[in-house]
């Protein structure tokens, strides 16, 4: 057995945690702004959710399951499950997880998607943007939950950077994917008639990549509903907090409820979203 | 119009203007790979296709090709897969940057363009249809067909109307509101063409358009396309590897091989007199039939017989050169007809003086244009006692063939057929 040897040694963790209070020291107020930001958005979704009563939002989901889903019954069975829902005495927190799960999805779009145009048009992006990606989708998020703690304090604000994180990658590698995609002769053909670049791109390439960039949003979707139960840990409430104190109290019954809530709305979510991508033509 | 863009244009180099080209290409080379620009110094630039990729890791797509397309011609770019083809058509309107070398387009530089003059010049000049058709599946057929003119940012009552215009030219009245998925591949390059077309562009640039058809589609829409040209006169560039294609359509064909032009010429001249044993092995199994056409192998008649003479001379002139009949012309020396021996006979032997010889007396048989190629004689030939007669369009008697001449043309001289 060979030990490495001890002299080689990689100041890494010296020079992060450098930059870490650096970063706190100086960039107070940018933090502060963000996270102001950010809650807004939270807020406002939670807002909405919640004044909306659950004797409107049921029927709502089971109208969007038969309109959107494409059958009678799928509407019927969303309902019957938000109902499960709130018969397990969950509604008020579904409805904060929901919106914290809505709120990430809508940070991640508004970064994901130019991000992922970006990535499609240069090999050397693609190239640079590639192992990022991979970072951001298997660091465990603690390593990122606790810097995000530090900038952004308890609550909502952090649950949802360390969300966005791990639920952006998706939607930026399916738009990328996408585009990438789109027949060569359509857009060559868009360039023949002296098309700009971005009349190729809203004409023709994002057009043509929508599906796959709907399986991204319906991708980089669940695993913000996933992340979210993570978030609660610190501070944000919702779902996740409850299978937590469950897990805590030993209070198996209890955990299973809250723990079937997240995979109704889950599943809710993911049926809506999956339906955008395979629009008929 | 374009004169006058010339004169102000800086681009433009008025000395190097041939007056009849349209297009001039100059010494344009296309490398593909990482630093592409080092194999143009002198020490690679000599060596072989092969050579080059061993030793740089640079492809050669094209090498000094050198081509001058006239205005309102039908220019045919042929080759097997891999010969630079449908590289060539991208360098023209740079979809694909040339290495080097120039490319004018009305005394334009392409090469030197950036990139908003070069998309302005593409909106103005070009139209291109595409092997796989590259139809816009989202949007619908008069959509498709109109994206040209909604690019150029006009209006979309006007860009409607054209669209539905061409879409009517092209035989795809009432299909307007489909999408392309639901139309039959020969429909969908229909939509491709109108496409092209709606634009009025000046070039049209057909990459393979056909070859994705079935062979009968293939072959109507090969004639409609010749009936459409005959009215648009543009210039068309069309990508092929098919030689029956190009020998139909083409009036000038060059071909290309591993990205240089082994040979350029009209089809006659490509059938006739292959430049190597690559074109040789292209045009093996083209039917001379199909390029010969009747202007190039009439012979001067042996005898013509003038109406106005009178009968008597027409049977003495037929007489002296021992012949039964011969074709016979009026003043303006059109073709009239065939006048025969015997009935000339009757006509000297009538009580009352003939001054001319009336139309009734000669026999009328069906002519040929010089263009018209020998298939299509083979069936006049057969019913026919006479040689052909060949006249122009307004019916000028030119020359004569004979069935023997039809058939020497078509078989191929000993020892070449063979190599």
């Amino acid at each position: 057995m060979f030990k490495f040897p001890e002299v080689v040694t990689i100041p890494l963790a010296k020079g992060i945690d450098f930059i870490m209070s650096w970063l706190l020291i100086h960039l107070d107020g940018f933090f502060d702004a963000i996270g102001f930001i950010i809650l807004q958005v939270v807020v406002g979704f939670e807002a909405l959710f919640l004044f909306l009563p659950w004797f409107v939002i049921i029927p709502l989901a089971g109208l969007a399951g038969w309109k959107l889903v494409g059958k009678c019954k799928t509407g019927l069975v969303f309902m019957i499950l938000m109902f499960l829902i709130g018969s397990f005495g969950y509604w008020e927190l579904s409805m904060r997880t929901l919106s914290l799960v809505v709120a990430s999805v809508f940070f991640s779009l508004l970064i994901g998607i130019p991000m992922g145009i970006n990535m499609a048009r240069s090999d050397k992006t693609e190239a640079i943007l590639k192992p990022v990606l991979d970072g951001m989708q298997t660091m465990p998020s603690f390593v990122y939950l606790i810097p995000a703690l530090m900038f952004f304090g308890m609550g909502k604000v952090p649950a949802m950077f360390a969300t966005i994180i791990y639920a952006v990658p998706p939607v930026i590698r399916l738009t990328n994917v996408g585009i990438r995609t789109v027949d060569v002769e359509a857009v060559e053909a868009s360039k023949a008639f002296g098309a700009t670049a971005k009349q190729v791109l809203f004409d023709v390439q994002l057009p043509l990549a929508k599906p796959a960039i709907m399986v991204g949003i319906n991708q980089t979707t669940m695993m913000a509903l996933a992340m979210v139960v993570i978030g609660s840990m610190i501070g944000a409430k919702g779902l996740g907090m409850e299978v937590l104190l469950a897990i805590n109290r030993i209070e198996v019954g209890k955990g299973f409820e809250a723990g079937l809530s997240i995979v109704f709305l889950a599943i809710i979510v993911d049926r809506i979203t999956f339906s955008f991508s395979e629009k008929k033509q | 119009m374009f004169d006058t863009n010339i004169v102000n244009d800086p681009e433009t180099v008025h000395s190097e203007i041939n007056n009849s080209s349209q297009i001039v290409i100059k010494d344009l080379w296309k490398v593909f790979g990482r630093d592409s620009k080092r194999v143009l110094g002198r020490k690679y630039k000599v060596l072989s296709k092969d050579e080059i990729q061993e030793k740089t890791g640079c492809v050669i797509g094209l090498r000094e090709i050198n081509l001058e397309i006239k205005k309102g011609e039908f220019y045919i770019l042929m080759g097997l897969s891999g010969s630079g083809k449908s590289t060539l058509i991208r360098n023209l309107i740079r979809l694909v940057k040339p290495t080097s070398g120039s490319i004018k387009i009305n005394g334009k530089n392409l090469t030197k363009m950036n990139h908003e003059k070069l998309l302005k010049f593409r909106r103005q000049t070009f139209g291109m249809v595409f092997q796989h058709y590259g139809l816009f599946p989202h949007l619908t057929v008069l959509d498709n067909a109109a994206y040209g003119l909604k690019v150029r940012g006009i209006s979309k009552e006007d860009r409607y109307t054209k669209a539905r215009e061409v879409l009517e030219t092209v035989g795809l009245k009432g299909w307007e509101d489909y999408h392309p998925g639901s139309l039959s591949g020969g429909m969908q390059q229909r939509v491709g063409l109108a496409r092209a077309l709606a634009n009025d562009p000046e070039i049209l640039l057909m990459d393979e358009p056909f070859s994705g058809l079935d062979p009968l589609i293939k072959r109507q829409m090969q004639d409609e396309l010749i009936e459409l040209q005959d009215k648009m006169q543009k210039t068309i560039i069309f990508v092929t590897h098919d030689l029956h294609e190009a020998l139909k359509l083409g009036d000038r064909i060059a071909i290309l091989r591993n990205g240089e032009t082994v040979q350029v010429g009209t089809p006659e001249e490509i059938v006739t007199q292959p430049a190597d044993d690559y074109v040789q092995d292209f045009v093996r199994d083209a039917s001379p039939a199909k390029v010969i056409t009747a202007g190039t192998i009439m012979e001067p008649a042996k005898i013509i017989l003038y109406a106005w003479e009178g009968p008597k001379t027409a049977l003495t002139l037929l007489r002296n050169n021992k012949r039964r009949a011969a074709f016979i012309v009026d003043k303006s020396h059109k073709l009239l007809g065939v006048a025969r021996e015997d009935k000339l006979e009757e006509l000297v032997n009538k009580p009352e003086k003939v001054g001319k010889i009336p139309a009734s007396a000669l026999r009328r048989v069906p002519s040929v244009g010089p263009d018209t190629i020998l298939e299509d004689m083979f069936s006049i030939v057969t019913k026919n006692q006479y040689p052909v007669p060949v006249v122009d369009k307004n019916n000028r008697f030119l020359g004569v063939v004979t069935t023997d001449q039809i058939f020497e043309s078509i078989t191929p001289t000993e020892g070449e057929g063979n190599v």
